[in-house]
């Protein structure tokens, strides 16, 4: 197989990338030795490849790193919420044996609430397993964002979460709050969301 | 050179990397910056290889981090992560530069013929440029200017397949392009480059590079 110069351009690049046969390989390379120009541009189209490649060609901006990391920190702060929910989902499904046996063996069995400020619970159904933190006041569904303490969560069923004292969460469980119950100190929802957290 | 891993990434690292991922799945999202802190330049290399901007492409890196983030649940750990991030900064690049040609009216650019006959110049004396000649800025900067002024069709295969290191499928799969488009348009930017590098340091290509108006060199 002989090749001319035209061709060698045409497969440099397949050439440098070792993407050609043996046969065309040996040919190129047969060519090569006796063009000087074609050596000039396989030498320079390989010192190219070479030159680029360098990590010191990849510069980024003075401050790149830090201005990147600021904005991650912002935004994930501002997404932490959902991001609770997805390890709270993870840690639920731990939980769920666990917990029930501790929720079991619970001392707690007064009903009355565990914060002044929410609002009771009304037709929840009483198998319905829901996520509650030991030291929060409220109980909520796997994932709710409202989860904040994800290191003491529970695991429950909705009938003893009531048992226990939580009210529900008035962002996950606001269809099963009891709309017709006072609330103090007024209705204000979002003051609600503020004092039971967790 | 071989076509597949690029000589960034290990197996080990790829399992330390599939760890952490794991550890942002289960909520531990300051695994995230472990993760990333390898690729920040290459996810900033691939937004500067299209849109040509400083600002531009720092913030277009940052959006393509978090959008990384945000869909870290979507990542399949078939393929490598270095590649799936960078497929969203391309991604977040040409999201970019459309909107940006939508604002200016400007035409999408005309060189559009992937004519694999290119002749390279005949240089009476070629000089190589030495890799430690890269430690000067002014180096570096007219190696980036050279880049910046082929066509944006051949910068961007050259710059995932000769930069960041991905194969030539994947370079196809990140642009959306046939792998025999890649080695068409890989072909004739390096040899354009190396036709405006091939006089050396001290020729005359520097001068004879052609930037738009009011662009900065990439």
């Amino acid at each position: 197989m002989v090749v001319n110069c035209e061709q060698v351009w045409r497969e440099i690049s397949n050439y440098l990338d070792g993407e050609v046969d043996s046969e065309l390989r040996a040919a190129m390379e047969e060519h090569v030795r006796g063009c000087q120009h074609c050596t000039a541009v396989l030498e320079g189209t390989r010192n190219v490849i070479q030159l680029y490649g360098d990590e010191r060609m990849m510069e980024v901006p003075l401050g790149f790193s830090r201005r990147l990391h600021q904005r991650l920190e912002s935004d994930l702060s501002s997404s932490r919420r959902s991001f609770v929910g997805w390890a709270v989902a993870a840690a639920a499904s731990l939980l769920v044996a666990g917990g029930i046996a501790v929720a079991r063996s619970s001392v707690f069995s007064h009903p009355s609430l565990r914060s002044e400020h929410s609002r009771p619970s009304s037709h929840v159904p009483p198998d319905m397993m829901v996520i509650v933190a030991n030291d929060g006041k409220t109980f909520h569904v796997s994932g709710c964002p409202f989860i904040h303490d994800k290191t003491r969560l529970r695991a429950i069923r909705a009938q003893e979460a009531e048992k226990e004292g939580y009210a529900p969460c008035v962002r996950c469980m606001k269809k099963y709050i009891d709309a017709t119950a006072s609330s103090r100190p007024s209705n204000d929802e979002r003051l609600n969301e503020n004092t039971h957290l967790g | 050179m071989a076509a597949g891993t690029g000589p960034l990434e290990h197996p080990a690292q790829q399992d330390y990397e599939q760890r952490l991922i794991q550890r942002i799945r289960d909520g531990e999202h300051e695994a995230f910056y472990e993760l990333i802190r390898p690729y920040e330049r290459r996810v900033y290399a691939a937004a500067l290889a299209l849109l040509r901007n400083d600002a531009d492409a720092e913030d277009c890196a940052q959006e393509a981090v978090l959008k990384a983030f945000k869909n870290i649940r979507q990542f399949r750990s078939e393929a490598r992560f270095s590649t799936w991030l960078i497929q969203i900064a391309i991604n977040e690049a040409r999201m970019r530069r459309r909107r940006q040609r939508t604002d200016l009216m400007e035409p999408i650019e005309q060189e559009q013929r992937e004519d694999s006959s290119y002749a390279p110049r005949e240089f009476a004396d070629w000089r190589e440029i030495p890799s430690e000649a890269l430690e000067r800025k002014e180096v570096r900067e007219r190696l980036a200017a050279a880049l910046g002024s082929i066509g944006e069709i051949y910068r961007e295969v050259f710059v995932l397949r000769d930069m960041e290191q991905l194969s030539i499928d994947e370079t196809a799969k990140a642009l959306g392009i046939s792998t025999a488009s890649v080695k068409t348009r890989l072909l004739r930017a390096r040899l354009m480059l190396r036709d405006l590098l091939a006089p050396g340091l001290g020729g005359s290509w520097s001068r004879n590079l052609s930037f738009a108006k009011g662009e900065k060199p990439w």
